[in-house]
This record gives C-alpha cells, sequence and structure tokens, in this order.
C-alpha cells in the first residue's frame, strides 16, 4: 500500500490516475485531496489548496455537465446581461488544468468515512487523504399540492434557468411563489423580462428574512409602483391545470380565495443543506454539517465549506448555516489552509446580504434585528424610499440594514468585524446615521 | 519597485481637486459624485481625510467576486474591475470592509480606484501634495494593511 501510495502521490502534479493491482480488478484512484462541491466554496477550496500545496493531487467533484458556475450570475443570464460563460465562476480557459486540477462531472452517493472513499453514481469510487464538502444547497419544494407539473420550475441551476428564459416571455402571465432574498433576485430578473408578474409571499413583508417591517414593506410598495402585483401573508394552496387554455395552462390558487392563470410558475421557497448523500457518512449534522473553527467536521479527514456547513457565527460562535458568498469563498480559503496543514482558525461568519430590486438596492448586515440589550439608530423617508437603520450593543456596531443607499456600505462589514469602539461617534450616529464612513476613518484608522 | 498611494490627511485642506480629477479621468466629468477618491470632511477639527481603495492584499473585492470580475494588474498592483465580466450583483460592494468598491447605477457595474494604470490623477492633482504616488515600501500604509489583517476572518491567514 505504501509503494502504491508514492506511485500515485509522486511529482506528478494532480495527475493521480486509475491505479490497478496486479491487473484484476481496477482499484480507486487516489487523491490527496477531494472535494465534493464545484460551487463557489469548492473552487475556492481548490484554488486555495494549489496555492498552498505545489504538489498534492487535487480532485474536483461537479454534479451539473456545465464548468463550474456561479447561480449569482443566472438572474443576470435570464435578462441577457451575460450569456452562459458569463456564469462561469472563471473566466480563463483551462482555468483547472493549468493549475493542476482535476474536474470531474460526478455525483457522489456516499461516503465511507472509515475507508476514506467516495461512491460515486457510476458505480466507481475515488480515495482521499482528505477531503472537502462543498455540496451546497438544493431549493425546497413546499408540500403544496401541484408542483410537479410542467412549467413550474425552481430558479437554481443553469438548467433551471434554460426553461424560465423558454417560458418568460413579454406578456407572459408569471406567478413567483416567494419573496426572500432569491425570490428578490429572480423577481427583478422576471420584470425585467417583461412579464406580467405576481409575487406571493407568505411573510408579511418581502425579504423577512434579511429586511424589517419598514424597509420589507417599503420593498414592497417600491414593486407595486412598477407594476408587480405582490401578495404578502398570502399562501399559495394549489397549483391546478387549467384546461382549455393553451397559453396559461396553470391555474394558481391563493388562500384568499384568488384564483391567477399562469403561463410559467416559478418556486423561490428557500434553500436548504445539500445532505442527502450523507445518511451512512457518521458525520454530525445538524441544520447542515456542523464543523469547528478550523472547518473540520466531526471526522478528522473530512472538512465541509459553504451552504452545507453549518459553522461559527462571528457574533456568538453558534453554529449557523450562512449560505452567502463570501461566507463560501471565506470558508473555502480557511478549510484548505488546514487541509494542507497550516492551522488557521476562522473567526466566524457574519449575515449580509445586497439586493437590488428593481432598481432599489437594500443591504443588510449581522445582527439587523438588534441583540437584546442594544440600542438602535433609524433614519427614514418612506416617500423618498431612503432607510437606514444601525443596530449597537454597547459601543459597537452588530448589525445593520440600509435601503436605498449603495455608497461605501461596505465599511458596515469593516466596522462591525473589526469590533471598532465608536467612543462619541455612538452618538453622532444615532443622530445622522449616514455617517458609517466618517465613524470609520474617526475610529479606526487615526 | 511598484507603487502605492500615500496619503497624509494633515496636509489635505478640503479643496476636493483629487476628487474632480478622479471623475474627469474615469468619467469624463467635472463631478465629485463620481469619483472613486472622497475626501472626508471633520468640520469640528478643522480635519480632512481623502480616502480611496489601499489595494489591499487580502482583496475582498476580488475573493467574493461570484464571475471572477476582479483581476489584478500585474504591472501596477492594482485590482482592476473587468467591465466585461462585473454583472453588477454587488457583492464586492458588501465585502470590501473599506467600502471602496461601490455600485454605478449608470453603468450597471462597479467602479473602484485602478491607479489610473500607474499614474493617479489624484495625487497629479492634489495641491498640497497630501495624495502621494511613491514606493508601497514606505508609504506606511502598513497600518490600514494592519487593520486589514485585523478584520480577517483568518487570523493568521497569509494565503
Amino acid at each position: 500500500m505504501i509503494g502504491l501510495l508514492k506511485r500515485v502521490f509522486g511529482n506528478n502534479m494532480g495527475q493521480a490516475q486509475e491505479v490497478t493491482d496486479t491487473g484484476s480488478v481496477a482499484a480507486d484512484a487516489v487523491y490527496r485531496y477531494v472535494v465534493v462541491g464545484a460551487g463557489p466554496a469548492g473552487v475556492s477550496v481548490v484554488e486555495n489548496l494549489r496555492r498552498n500545496d505545489a504538489e498534492g493531487s487535487i480532485l474536483l467533484l461537479g454534479d451539473e455537465p456545465e464548468p463550474p458556475y456561479s447561480r449569482m450570475a443566472i438572474p443576470y443570464l435570464l435578462v441577457g446581461k451575460v450569456g452562459e460563460t458569463g456564469t462561469h465562476l472563471r473566466q480563463q480557459e483551462n482555468h483547472y488544468q493549468a493549475l493542476g486540477i482535476q474536474l470531474r462531472n460526478a455525483r457522489v452517493t456516499g461516503i465511507d468515512a472509515a475507508a476514506r472513499r467516495v461512491a460515486l453514481s457510476d458505480g466507481s469510487g475515488v480515495q482521499y487523504e482528505q477531503l472537502c464538502l462543498a455540496t451546497g444547497a438544493l431549493p425546497i419544494r413546499p408540500p403544496v399540492p401541484g408542483l410537479d407539473q410542467k412549467r413550474v420550475h425552481h430558479c437554481w441551476t443553469l438548467k433551471d434557468a434554460r426553461h424560465i428564459i423558454e417560458l418568460a416571455h413579454e406578456g407572459a402571465n408569471v406567478v413567483l411563489m416567494g419573496a426572500g432574498f432569491i425570490g428578490c433576485i429572480i423577481l427583478e430578473a422576471l420584470a425585467l423580462r417583461g412579464v406580467n408578474l405576481t409575487v406571493v409571499e407568505m411573510g408579511d413583508r418581502m425579504v423577512p428574512r434579511m429586511l424589517d417591517p419598514v424597509a420589507g414593506t417599503l420593498l414592497k410598495h417600491w414593486c407595486q409602483e412598477r407594476g408587480v402585483a405582490v401578495h404578502t401573508s398570502t399562501r399559495i394552496t394549489r397549483v391546478e391545470p387549467n384546461p382549455g387554455n393553451s397559453e396559461d395552462t396553470l391555474l394558481v390558487d391563493l388562500d384568499n380565495g384568488q384564483q391567477i392563470p399562469a403561463h410559467l410558475v416559478v418556486v423561490a421557497a428557500g434553500v436548504k443543506s445539500n445532505l442527502d448523500y450523507l445518511q451512512d457518512a457518521g458525520l454530525a449534522v445538524d441544520q447542515g454539517i456542523l464543523v469547528n473553527e478550523f472547518l473540520r467536521t466531526s471526522d478528522p479527514h473530512i472538512y465541509a465549506v459553504g451552504d452545507v456547513a453549518q459553522g461559527p457565527d462571528f457574533e456568538n460562535g453558534d453554529r449557523v448555516v450562512h449560505a452567502i458568498q463570501p461566507t463560501a469563498t471565506d470558508h473555502g480559503r480557511i478549510a484548505a489552509l488546514n487541509m494542507v496543514g497550516k492551522p488557521t482558525p476562522y473567526r466566524g461568519s457574519m449575515q449580509m446580504n445586497v439586493l437590488d430590486t428593481l432598481g432599489l438596492i437594500s443591504v443588510s448586515f449581522g445582527e439587523w434585528d438588534g441583540v437584546p440589550g442594544g440600542d438602535q439608530a433609524v433614519l427614514q423617508d418612506q416617500q423618498g424610499y431612503r432607510y437606514m437603520r444601525l443596530e449597537f450593543d454597547g459601543e459597537r456596531l452588530v448589525g445593520a440594514q440600509c435601503v436605498g443607499r449603495t455608497n461605501h456600505v461596505g465599511v458596515i462589514r469593516g466596522l462591525i468585524e473589526g469590533r471598532v469602539a465608536l467612543g462619541p461617534w455612538k452618538e453622532r450616529l444615532k443622530k445622522n446615521p449616514h455617517l458609517i464612513m466618517d465613524a470609520y476613518l474617526a475610529c479606526a484608522q487615526r | 519597485m511598484q507603487k502605492s498611494l500615500h496619503i497624509i490627511p494633515e496636509k489635505c485642506t478640503g479643496c476636493t481637486q483629487c476628487e474632480i480629477a478622479c471623475s474627469m479621468e474615469h468619467e469624463g466629468i467635472f463631478s465629485s459624485s463620481k469619483s472613486r477618491i472622497r475626501v472626508f470632511k471633520f468640520h469640528d477639527e478643522g480635519r480632512f481625510v481623502p480616502y480611496t481603495c489601499t489595494q489591499c492584499a487580502e482583496a475582498w473585492c476580488q475573493r467574493a467576486c461570484p464571475t471572477g470580475a476582479i483581476d489584478i494588474n500585474a504591472r501596477t498592483g492594482a485590482k482592476e474591475v473587468l467591465a466585461t465580466a462585473c454583472v453588477g450583483c454587488k457583492v464586492c460592494t458588501i465585502a470590501c470592509p473599506f467600502g471602496t468598491i461601490n455600485y454605478v447605477p449608470d453603468s450597471g457595474k462597479v467602479a473602484k480606484c485602478d491607479l489610473c494604470g500607474g499614474d493617479p490623477a489624484c495625487a497629479k492633482a492634489c495641491p498640497t501634495g497630501a495624495i502621494l504616488f511613491i514606493d508601497a515600501e514606505a508609504t506606511g500604509f502598513e497600518k490600514m494593511r494592519a487593520w486589514a489583517a485585523k478584520t480577517d476572518t483568518g487570523a493568521s491567514a497569509t494565503a
């Protein structure tokens, strides 16, 4: 076995090949690093592995046929701002090959942690020294009858996007289920395609997990003024066939008794960590795969990153799933350092989102809804669609939301993650929350 | 030797000629609101602070970009936005803890300081020498970098 490992891990950058034992059964290929999932988190892992280990063989497994791409770019594909190649995470040809990273299109069906082996859907397997799970999240299909019909789609993969592009023609009646973060991004794309759009959200406002009632309601009014029908505190109870109508083949039933004919129904009812293949892996899981501050799972040879990982929270150290791009790439970088043997603790992730809803831009950070015993600064101009709310814990900023302001908003992250002591600037911010950059320059850069 | 912007707030009089020069260089108009360098005014203290991207080693904007639209100019070291690849998702604008990459509604993309390809207009326009473009080693903007490291999600990450 030692001889075999030497052959595989020789100086052949990432070129670990199928090794046959004495000519009888084809043995599994063995890699120093196997990364499952080719989204932003997985790609961040493999690139950082190579940056820190020039020689170790790296295999990146992805179960979609396209080169690694960004789901975040799909709305821009829907409106024709980019083509499919514009969604690719890396624009250079042969990016992975040039880094000696082997890319393989395969679906993982199980993990045998004792044998350090990943089973693939074609019946084969690969063995690893270090494994990283970056299998992301899957869209939730709520238990509403009729969602299994034609012309009902999620908007999650490039394949979904192609269906939507085909169906969402100008003037088409489209019903969007869900006005959460992903729903709102799709909302903008659908509206820009010129469809006749109805949005149905069961929460009492838009993006209820990112914005408070004031801000979420501002977004709703903004959309309504621009011709989008928005129903909040409303559920879709059923999607029925609409016989005799060749254009609007679906009929969407709402719990307020309304029925809406639809050519296309898009389901954006949230996502959940993709854990299905882990049943027999023996890893500790909760909402996601539980990882410690080194992003290591309960198995010392297995790491988890991105939307599938439930890792430390920046503010309180709780284990949380923060399914956002900055967390995915931060996770990827930190996990890779630990995997190559450079112990690097992660300071924890913070929720942060930015959303453009038909030109009205909103952002939220961290503990945007406040912490017990904290206090806040609020400035609102509802007619002007501007809103800013800062949340403090003592003399620190711990969370924020803004609607209608984009300049320098990143500095909110700097103030929160830098745990900047605001001193007299807290009172100034309470009088004028827009002075975030001034506060940062005065408190953090002197 | 790579150069970087070195800002000396004590020398700034708040004239905002740097802002005007920046907007002229990049947008072809004289408009402070289009500038990628901003002068923050602390009137109570009579203090002015010009502020822009430090081209930080952590490259938060680059790491957060989902389409690989931020590239490092090998000659100048500047992190530059590739207009052809930027889709305008704005994730970099919340990921940069310095707040120095911003969304531009007119273009539907983000913009940041690119060191004007190696000859920054702001430094040339500054009448008091508050903005210098000098050897990176000598700038003392290590202070900013140190701060960046402090906020880094990986305390000792050197990747």
